[in-house]
This record gives structure tokens, sequence and C-alpha cells, in this order.
């Protein structure tokens, strides 16, 4: 009778990483059917071509790497990463945006550091900052909500715009943008940056059609979604608390701070809560947990940091969101952090 | 604020970091009483069950031994001995797999039980009370009882701890799945395993003592709540059902809310911790004096047809075991020894129970499925946040993959307590214990070295010293007054010429590394005033030399050693042969240092009878063989292979020395007079004697006469035209030279063909050594500076000599 | 030409500056460290073995500090190969001659009833392992024992075998795929 050696343990969780990528796809959904209902299909489309493109781009390195392509392709973080670059693109950006991106989020942030668990920084994020620096003028013509808008488009529009820069009735992305009165419309964070620059006050600003009460229309209910996608995470423990919780209270107090010393220049709260990536950034970005900090006190931190810089990137800096910016800054400073936040060891100073 | 004891004696339990929620599985196994198993065929005993020394042997093989009956006696501090675990003969004491991970052998008393299982005398101690705590710990040391948790520390050094234990724990927490001894044996022997505790509170007099149990065992948790009910200052805790708090460590720190300092024990703060099953050993051996021989163990698994606990004596084979709860193996089968978690897998069934099996598990794929292809770290840290000892086992696994142990130990990986938590919750499958296991080996094995390393620097370093200073007394002794200069110079030929025997010498005999003449000569060397370069292509053609020889030498063995066993009893012929190769050596060297202070002509007279007798000694050896038996043919064959040997290796050696004089002598006369140019042609025809010489030698190795006939030719038109090459000009020189070396040539293919291939090997490795030499004596005449050059150039020289030789002769330029 | 002169001036003066602020720190924090030889020597393995073409680790370690290969001692294997690299900033190369990476640990081995007693071996000893008298037998300290094999050759009977170290439960590096078994049954 030959028997089997094996190392122990013999049992496992059966918790893997093809499940743990899963169950983040499955909370990113609320989110992204937000995003449909108030800015139409185009991102189901994007992310079509997201995954398609880093499909592609993963076995190709993966074949040049000489590793198993389906094998690694199942871990599905390859995947991941198309979707979190595809629903932070403005969903009509033209197709070789979304291309561009994957490829360098794939090729270079991801395989090149060693594929999956070696790179330093955020695939998506360092895409998505690589597209904005490269083409601000299409990464920043978001489509108003559908209620706003002048010309209604359908999927095929949108199609069309994605591949020719024309809608099939043969409008440009400009002139869907564009108001009853001909006048481009921008996304809340960035119509409020430019009025506040332009000596408007916020509640001024506010009064406009694109922001409700709280905040911008239907960036909260999207903000809102992947809120709801998050607490799915925590509850399933697949991501730690400490880093949303830590980056959302930073955030919220920096801008309460801001909001009650200079409340003419600075939105409120909900503002900043509840604009731009706020949320998909707190539960789906910074969480990634190969480039966020490992240690609980280091979450901690690099969370609170990345809430830190979203605001004062947003009140002034240059661009008018900042999450990918501010997890990539801090991606640079987790191996500091979690030199400095190596939990104490059983044994190790206690009391005795 | 209340002490600390005082929250602890009011029942309050504290957090543990990290653990995890494996699905028990105690149900299959815990509620069937204790089975008792029949007598198995035989009984394999390692000597050694615990951490410690194992004891001296006090039986013999094929003894006859009583149940009960001490096998070994303990002797060095740590060892405890092991007992008969039924009554019957030792078939044999060997070395056996053991029951560890890596199932090496180890030496064990193998018993086949007669069937009576008949008592030694027992001497029952009721009243240990009475008794002083040194002989009290003396009967719990000479019962053999160690550790049955897992460890297997002695107890008896436990419970004769000189520190103040302020809390006993027993550890009845049983954290990890499928595992239920302990709590079956508390269901069944709640009394003997309090009277147990009674004996070891007696003896450490704790403020309180603990039995801690997790809260998926209601049944022991009532049977020892009733057991201790009476009894002041004990106390069982119900803990919350975690793996892995029954850990020393994390339990200790749940029920006391103290750590136990790094490198430490619980003794340093106080506490002592014991297994439930060594409770109930310790009231056994005390109370009724039996020696620990059984244990409850966990026989559980899918693959088995009843699941339960069984009281198996020490000793018993997993086979036995298995085989008594209907075992039907799969493919693949896993047999672990331990439980899921820290258990190791056994190589074979064939590994006995020992004072620490706790549980056998066998498996079915379906219950424990293989794990799937390790991928990678996501840096999630899961692991991170299951470590009870609140470590980063996911840097641990970076660095244990590129082997930065110092980073290891920065990040305290001997603090690992390989629980496997981590290696559980892991997404990526990756088996992080088995990684750190690994690591651990490793830097355990670099301490060692490093250690070892330290030492033989110390000892290298004290030994050079003492030759140095023994060197330096010799020097003194034979210190001389100064000389003028004009004899300092000839001294410095001489020394010069002393240096180049001394140096041929090395490199024809190769294998005798005379460290000392190295050293002496070496040493010459630098009083001669030659700057010698830090040449240690020289010490590696040595070494390569040596190497050759040893190969030889290797050959020559095989032969005698194929010769021998026909012949005659082994042992004597190895005997003779180590004669033969002794004598051999001893005149080979006795011939060597005579050599050198020979002239000339007496090197080249000893070379001829050196010649002469390898050749009278193959011819006896072709004689002798038809003429006499096996066994004396056999003998005759080795010492004449020694003597051809020696003689080779004499004649080589005088040759040798013959020709490097000569060259020294030729080199050195003609650059007082002569130009450079002209030293270089000395130089070749030196190049061409050396070959030409070792030719020579080589031959005389040969067996058939024959070979040295067709090579004495060569040897005398050589000689010719060294005599005309030093009177003519230079071109003719040259053209000489090219000529010799063409006859070297040709005498080294007809050489070649009476001559082995080894010996082929040996000669052209000699043959650039000498050239080299030649070189080397010649220019220590020269200014140095002069001399560096010249030895770089000719070095060169011979070493493509030393090619060309083989297919192009005559294209060498002599300047 | 005077503002040349003040800029001049003003940048000899930086300089004069930080050079003494750099010679400062450069006296004030100096980094102690071993001397290069010592550091190397660290990593030898000190079994004196000769096989680097040296009279010992030491001289090896000396010479590796004037620019000598670091590729030239086979008891070390690949591992001390890569230290010595890493130290001295050069590319790891493979062992010279084509020794294994990882090699075998050895030790002599005199088999006793065959020795003559003739003391050659210990005298060939680098660490004076090896104990005995003129006449008497000789044996090996095993744990003084590096393995270097100079013994082997003088050893005028050849009664001097290398012999591989035994595994032990301590050494056991967990290869659980190695695991011989003798299968009783």
């Amino acid at each position: 009778m030959n028997l089997n050696m094996m190392s122990s343990p013999y049992k496992h969780s059966h918790k893997s990483l093809t499940s743990v990528m899963m169950l983040v796809t499955l909370a990113a959904v609320p989110g992204i059917l937000a995003q449909c209902y108030f800015f139409g299909a185009g991102v189901l489309i994007q992310l079509a071509l997201a995954l398609v493109c880093v499909t592609l781009f993963e076995a190709g390195v993966l074949y040049l790497r000489g590793r198993k392509i389906w094998h690694t392709l199942q871990d599905g973080s390859a995947w991941l990463t198309g979707l979190l670059l595809a629903v932070s693109i403005p969903p009509l950006a033209p197709w070789w945006v979304i291309v561009i991106g994957t490829f360098f989020a794939i090729v270079f942030v991801k395989q090149l550091y060693g594929g999956l668990g070696g790179n330093l920084f955020n695939p998506a994020m360092a895409g998505y900052v690589l597209l904005l620096v490269s083409f601000p003028v299409q990464m920043t013509s978001w489509l108003p909500p559908a209620e706003l808008m002048h010309h209604q488009v359908g999927l095929l529009d949108e199609l069309s715009m994605i591949f020719s820069n024309y809608s099939q009735s043969g409008y440009s992305l400009e002139q869907l943008r564009s108001n009853v009165d001909g006048i481009t419309m921008a996304t809340p964070l960035d119509t409020l940056r430019t009025d506040v620059s332009h000596g408007l006050t916020v509640a001024e600003s506010m009064t406009k059609p694109v922001f409700t009460e709280t905040a911008g229309l239907g960036w909260q209910w999207v903000n809102a979604a992947y809120l709801l996608g998050g607490l799915f995470l925590l509850q399933q423990r697949v991501i730690n608390w400490h880093i949303p919780v830590a980056m959302l209270a930073a955030l919220s107090l920096c801008a309460s701070i801001g909001y009650i010393f200079d409340s003419g220049n600075q939105p409120g709260l909900a503002f900043h809560l509840l604009s731009g990536a706020t949320m998909l950034g707190a539960f789906f970005i910074a969480t990634d947990p190969v480039s966020a900090s490992t240690t609980n006190r280091g979450r901690l931190i690099y969370g609170a940091a990345i809430g830190v810089i979203v605001y004062l990137i947003r009140s002034f800096g240059g661009y008018p969101d900042a999450v990918a910016f501010a997890v990539l800054l801090m991606n640079m400073a987790v191996p500091l952090i979690d030199h400095y936040t190596q939990p104490r060891t059983y044994g190790y100073g206690a009391k005795s | 604020m209340d002490s600390l004891l005082a929250r602890i004696s009011r029942g309050q339990l504290w957090p543990s970091p990290g653990g995890v929620h494996p699905a028990v599985n105690k149900s299959q196994s815990n509620s069937l009483p204790i089975h008792i198993l029949p007598l198995p065929p035989r009984l394999v005993l390692p000597v050694k069950q615990h951490i410690g020394a194992q004891g001296h042997l006090l039986v013999n093989v094929h003894e006859q031994v009583l149940k009960g009956q001490a096998l070994t006696k303990p002797h060095a501090n740590w060892s405890v001995p092991v007992h008969a675990p039924t009554s019957g003969r030792i078939v044999d004491i060997t070395p056996m797999p053991s029951a560890h991970p890596s199932a090496l052998p180890e030496l064990s008393i193998i018993i086949e039980p007669d069937g009576e299982d008949r008592w030694c005398e027992l001497v029952p101690h009721p009243n240990y009370r009475e008794l002083t705590a040194e002989r009290l710990i003396d009967i719990l040391h000479f019962a053999g009882i160690s550790g049955m948790g897992g460890a297997g520390f002695p107890t008896y050094i436990k419970a004769s701890t000189k520190q103040q234990i302020e809390v006993l724990i027993i550890n009845g927490a049983e954290c990890e799945p499928y595992i239920s001894a302990d709590d079956v044996l508390m269901q069944a022997h709640s009394d003997e395993i309090v009277r147990g505790i009674e004996v070891l509170r007696h003896l450490l007099q704790p403020k309180i003592t603990l039995i801690a149990i997790e809260d998926d065992k209601p049944k022991a948790i009532a049977a020892m709540e009733q057991a201790c009910a009476s009894i002041e200052d004990m106390q069982v805790r119900a803990i919350p059902t975690k793996y892995p708090s029954g850990g020393e460590k994390q339990l200790i720190q749940i029920l006391t809310s103290k750590e136990v300092p790094a490198g430490g024990i619980p003794a340093d703060i106080g506490v002592l911790v014991q297994n439930i099953g060594t409770m109930y050993a310790v009231q056994q051996a005390v109370e009724l004096g039996k020696p620990l021989i059984e244990r409850v163990v966990t026989v559980t698994g899918d693959t088995l047809a009843e699941q339960r606990n069984v009281w198996a004596l020490l000793g018993t084979e997993v086979k036995h075991l298995l085989a008594q709860q209907d075992f039907t193996p799969e493919p693949m089968q896993r047999v672990i020894m331990g439980g899921p978690m820290m258990g190791f897998t056994l190589p074979t069934v064939r590994i006995p129970v020992v004072k620490t099996t706790n549980c056998i598990l066998a498996p079915s794929e379906a219950e424990m499925p293989f794990p799937g292809e390790e991928r990678a770290c996501i840096r999630c840290s899961a692991c991170a946040d299951a470590c009870p000892a609140s470590l980063l086992p996911q840097q641990l696994q970076w660095f244990a993959k590129t082997k930065e142990y110092k980073k290891l130990e920065e990040h305290k990986l001997f603090d690992c307590i390989e629980c496997g938590a981590c290696a559980y919750v892991c997404p990526s499958e990756i088996p992080l214990v088995q990684y750190y296991r690994v690591a651990k080996a490793e830097i355990r094995e670099q301490q060692i070295e490093q250690i070892k390393s330290d030492r033989a620097k110390e000892r290298f370093e004290a030994r050079k010293e003492r030759l140095e200073r023994e060197q330096e007394e010799r020097r003194n002794r034979h210190k001389r007054p100064s000389r003028s200069k004009e004899q300092d110079t000839q001294s410095k030929e001489k020394v010069a010429e002393a240096l180049a025997r001394v140096k041929s010498k090395q490199a024809d005999k190769g294998a005798d590394k005379d460290k000392v003449a190295a050293a002496i000569a070496r040493a010459k060397a630098k009083k001669a005033g030659e700057q010698l370069e830090p040449d240690n292509s020289e010490v590696a053609q040595e070494r390569a030399a040596r190497k050759e020889q040893a190969r030889l030498y290797k050959e020559q063995k095989q032969q005698a050693d194929t010769a021998e066993p026909v012949a005659a009893d082994d042992k004597k012929a190895a005997v003779a042969a180590a004669i033969a190769r002794a004598k051999a050596k001893k005149a080979a060297q006795a011939a060597e240092t005579e050599a050198p202070a020979q002239d000339d002509k007496k090197a080249a007279v000893a070379a001829a009878i050196a010649r002469a007798k390898a050749k009278k000694a193959a011819q006896a050896e072709d004689a002798d063989a038809p003429a006499q038996d096996d066994k004396k043919t056999a003998v005759a064959a080795a010492i004449a292979r020694a003597k051809a040997k020696k003689a080779a290796q004499a004649a080589e050696a005088d040759e040798a020395k013959v020709e490097t004089n000569d060259d020294a002598n030729s080199a050195a006369a003609p650059q007082s007079e002569e130009d450079k140019k002209k030293a270089a042609v000395a130089a070749a025809i030196a190049r061409a004697k050396a070959k030409k010489a070792a030719q020579a030698a080589d031959a005389a190795k040969t067996e058939t006469a024959q070979g040295e006939a067709t090579q004495d030719k060569p040897n005398e038109e050589a000689t010719a035209f060294d005599a005309q090459s030093s009177a003519e000009d230079k071109k003719k020189a040259a053209v000489a030279a090219a000529i010799a070396r063409a006859k070297a040539k040709k005498a080294a293919q007809a050489a070649d063909a009476a001559k082995t291939e080894t010996a082929q090997g040996e000669a052209t490795q000699d043959k650039p050594n000498e050239g080299a030499k030649a070189l080397d004596a010649q220019s220590s005449a020269e200014d140095k500076k002069k001399a560096a050059v010249a030895a770089a150039i000719a070095r060169a020289k011979a070493k493509k000599a030393a090619r060309d030789a083989q297919n192009k002769p005559d294209q060498e330029d002599p300047s | 030409m005077m503002i040349l002169f003040y800029a001049l001036c003003a940048l000899g003066l930086l300089a004069l500056i930080f050079g003494v602020i750099l010679g400062f720190a450069a006296v004030r924090f100096r980094v102690e460290s071993d001397p290069i030889v010592e550091q190397i020597d660290a990593i030898l393995p000190q079994t004196q073995c000769g096989q680097c073409g040296y009279p010992g680790c030491r001289p090896y370690a000396e010479a590796i500090a004037n620019g000598d290969d670091v590729n030239k001692c086979p008891p070390g294997g690949e591992a001390t190969v890569k230290k010595l690299a890493d130290l001295m900033g050069v590319e790891a190369t493979p062992l010279a001659g084509g020794e294994q990476a990882e090699p075998e640990k050895k030790v002599a081995y005199i088999r006793e009833d065959e020795c003559i007693g003739c003391t050659k071996c210990i005298q060939a000893c680098p660490v004076d392992a090896i104990v005995g008298a003129t006449r008497q037998m000789h044996t090996v300290l095993i744990d003084e024992c590096t393995g270097c094999d100079l013994c082997v050759d003088p050893c005028p009977v050849d009664c001097i075998d290398m012999v591989p170290v035994a595994q032990t439960k301590q050494t056991w590096k967990w290869q659980l795929q190695a695991i011989p078994v003798t299968q009783i049954d």
C-alpha cells in the first residue's frame, strides 16, 4: 500500500481566490446597474470591451512568460481589473481609451511587476491615471444623467459613439453633453469647482440642474449602490473594515472642518461622500489587497491618508476627483507603513 | 481593581488573537466507550519517545520480559525510560521507522507478546503524601511519563520546577478537529484524572488549578465538574471553541491574560500546563505503580467502518489499529498521526503508537480533499488575521520563498507554532506551514554550520600559528653567518635549483602534498629574493594532478579488489594490499628524497635501475602468475602491481629531477654568456626534454618491454640534438628544437599505443608543469622584473607547446 | 566683472561650507564595518580545503578582496557564491569546474583496522581534526572534520574514506516527497 505524503494542515476553509474575486464582482453589480440607469448602457459596452481586452492581454503576457494561462486567468484578478477600469471611465469614451487603459494596467502595472501579488500599484487605478493625464478631454467627457439630456441615446447610439465618435443620428459627444441652452454639462464635481473658481458660492452653484439638494444628480445613487455592494463585501468578510472606514471617516472629518470654516467655497459632508468615485474607491479600489497595507494598524493609516488626499485634491488640486491619485500615492507608501506597523508578536513586551 | 489572581479565580476569560473555526468532527468518535484492542502480533517500542535523551538499554535480544518491566534506564538529564507494554520475548533491537514526520529509523525494541499479559511486580504508593518530593518525582520519572499532548516533554522535569507556580492549568481543550481522546478519557476516568492532578498539586502547591475544556464537550465538562466539586481552588473552565485555543501559549493567554515571553517557558510567569492524559498516567503511576505503557488513541476517518477511541499499548503498529476498525484504503490514501491541522502523514502503516500519539486519522478524499494548485499570494492577510501569534504569515512566506533568512528571523519566524491556521484560511491554497518548516530547518542548519565554521577557523588559525612557530624555531637553529655577495648569488642559484627540484617533485608526485616542504620551498623562494607572484594556477594544477593520482589509485584499488575476493578472504588480502601499497609509497618516497641529493649521473642511473625494476616486476608478474595457486597469485599480483607503480613513480620522479637539473644548468649557463634569445632556445630545448622525459617515464609504466624499447631511441636522439643546439646558432637551434618536438611527439604516439588512458592523461598534464618549472628555475637567476616577464611568457609557451605538440609541432617562434 | 567675482566668491564659499559639512558628517557618522576581508572570510565555509587554489579560506578571502573570482569555493556551494557576489557587487557566476550547486556534506572516516599509524593524515589536516600517534591507530573527530578531503591522498594505505553525513531528525528538512520507505509488507 502506498500512502500519500502531505504537509499539514489537511483541511481548508474552501475560500479560494476565484471565489473572492467572484464575490467582489457580484458586489459591484448594484453600482453598475445604477450607472446604467442614470448614464445609459454605455458602461456595459465598455465593460464587455474591457473584459475581452484584459483576457487577451493577460493571456498574451502569460504565454510570453511561460506560465499556465488558463490556471492563472481563473483567479479572476484580471477580469476584476478590467471591471474596475470600465466603470471608472466615461461610458461613451472612444473604444481605444479602454484598450490602452487595460493594456497599460495588465501588461505594465501588473505583469511586468511579476503578475498578481507582485504589483506595487493598483493596476486599474494606474491605468485610469495614465488615461486621465494622456487623454484629459475623453476622460472627462461624462454624459449628464439621462433625465437632463437633450437628445436621448439608445444602446445602438452608444455603440456607434464608442466606435465612430458619432451617434446614429449624427450627433457628436459634445452635442449630446449640451443642454437646451447649448452649454456643455459637466459632472457635479467639475461643475462645482469651475463655478467656485469663477467666484460663485457653493450654494449658488448647487442650484444648477446637475445637483440635487445633497449631491450630484444620479451620482449620489451610484455611490449609494456601491456602498451597498461594499457592505455586502464586509458582511462576507472579503474585505476588512479598516480601510473603508478609515478613508470615509477621514474624508468626512476633513469635509466637515472645511465646511465649518469656509462654507461658501466648500461643499458639505454629504456631497463629498456621495460624489465621484468615493464609495467605489473606499470599498472596491483602496481595499485591493495586493497594493494595500497588510497590517490592521497600517490599513487604518493607509485608508485615512487616502481620505485626506482625496479631500485635498478635490478642494485645492487641479483635478475634480482624486481617488485614483490618492490610491496610487498611498500605494507607494505601503511598504513603509507595513514596516512600521507590524503587530506585536505573542510573547514580546507583554505584561508579565 | 482586583488582583489578576482574583479575576482568574472569578472565571474571567481573555481573548486570544487570531484563530479559526474548522468543523470539529468529534461526534463520530466521542460517544462510544473506549474500546480495548486485542493484543497485536508484535510491538515496536522506540527507545526515545519524548524530547530529550534516550535511556540505556537494560535488556537483550531474546530476553523474556514481563508487562511493565523497564526496558531502558534513564542516565542523563531529560531521559525517560520505556517499559514493556505486555509480557513477551524481545525478538530484535534495531532501528525502525519512527513516529516522526521524517519516519527516519530510530532504535526500537521489538517485542513478541506471549499472550499471557503477566505483570511484573508493581509498587503502589496510595499514601504518596508521606513521601518526599524527590521520591515522588523519581516515581514519575521512572514510570516513563512524558507529556501526552504533543511535544512529549518529560513530566518529571516540569514537576520539579524550582519556580513558584501560581496557576496550574490542566489542558483538556483538545481544540484540534477529530480528536476526542481526552474527551472520552475525561468522561470515563474523571476521578482518576482529578487524583492525578492532586499529586501534582501536592508537588507544586499552586494557588489555583484550572481545568480548561472547550465548550463543545459538555459531557466531559460535567464529569470533571462533578469529580472536582469538593476540591478547593480547582475549577473547571469552559472556554470558547476555537482552534488553536488548546495550544499551550494560547490557553495561558485565554485563562490568565499572561503571555509566555518569547524564548521562555510558562513557569517563567508562574504557570504550568499539563495534559489530561498525562494526569491520568500520573495517577496510575503513583497510586497503582503502573508505568506508562498504554494510552487512549482516537482512530477516526471516513475510510474506517468504526470510528472510536481505543486503549492502545505503546508500540502497537498503526496497521493493527486500522485493521481492527475495518480499514478500506482508497487510492492516494493518507494516514495521519495526529489531527488534521498539525498531524503528519505516515509513509507506512508499520509505525508504532508512541507516548505522544493521540489520534490516527485515515480520511477519505471526499472528507479532506486534496489541495488545489498553489496560486499567487494576493497579500489579503487573511492569514495574519488567523494567526494566533500575531505574526505576518504572508510576509514570512515571501521571505521563505526567496530564502531571506535574516528577514525571517526579524519577522519572528521562530515564534510560529505551526498551528496551520494560516494555511487553512489561505485563498491561494499556499502551503504556508510547509514553507516555514523548511525555512526553520534551513536556518537551524545554517546556525549549526556557522558555529562549526567558526570553530574550524579557530582551529585552522591555531594550527597555522603552531606551524609557523615550529618553522621559526627550526630556522633559528640553522642560521649561519652572512656571506659575501658573490656567495650570496651562488647560494641564490642553489636555492633556485632546490626550488626547481621541489617544484618538479610536487608536479610529479602530485598526490604527495608534503605541505611543510612546500611551505619551506616557498619560504626559501622568498629568501632568495625572488618575487613569486601569487601563483594559484600552480596550486590548482597540483590539485588536479593529485586528483588524477587519486583516481589512478582508486582504479588500481578496484583492480586489486576484483582480484582479491576470488583469491582469499577479504581481510588478509586487504592487509596484504595495504602493506604492498605502503611499501610502494615508501619506496617511491625514498627514491625521491634521495634523488635531489645526488648528482645528475646518479639520478640517471637510479632512473635506469628503476626502469629495470619495473620491467622485472612486470616480468615477474607474468612469470609468477600461471605457476601458482589462486591465493598466492592474487597477493603476488597486488604486490607486483604495487612495485610496478612504485618503480614507475621512482622513475618518473628521477627523470624529472635529472632533466630539471639539466635545464636549470643549461638555462643558467647560457644566460651569463649569451643573449636572451639563446635562453629562449634553451628553454625550448628544455621543454622538448621535459616532454621526452615524461614520455620515458610513462613508458616505464607500461607492462610491455616493447614500449620502452621504442622509446629509448628518441631519447638518445633528443640528447644528441641538445648537444648540437647549444653550440649552433639561433636558427638552427630553433629547427633543432622543432625536430626534437616532432620526435617527442612521435615518441609520445608510440608510447600512447602501449599506455593506458589514464597514464596518458597524466603525461599530458605533467608536461606543461615541467616546462613551466624549468623556466621558473631559469628565471630565478635573472633580475626580478625580467624573471617575472620571462616566467609569464614561458608559462604561456609551455602550455602552447604542450598543445601544439599534438598537432602542429613546428610553428613556434623561439623568441 | 564684479558680479562675476561675487558669484565666484559666493559659490566658492558655499562649496567650502558644504565641504566642511560633508567632511564632518563623514567623520561623525562613519558606519563602522568589518574590513572587507573579514566579511568575506565570515561567508566562506572555513573548510580550509584549498580547492580554491589558495592555502586556506583566509588567503582566498584576501584574494577575493583583491579582485579574484567569487566562484571558486565548491564546499560553499551556490549559496556562498551568491553571498559573495552580493557582498562584492559582482554577478553571481556558476561554480568554477562545474561542481554541483549543493555540495553533499561529508566527513573523513578512517578504517581503523587498516590504519598503520603513519601520522601523515594528521599533518595534512588543516583543522587538527585527526587524533592519533605514531604507530597507533588514528581516528577522525567527526564534529571537527570539515570534509576538506585533504587527508585522503596522503594516506599511504588508502584507509580514509569520505562518507556522507547521515541525516538525522535534527537535520531533516521536511522533504516529504523524498522519504525512502522500506515497505515491510
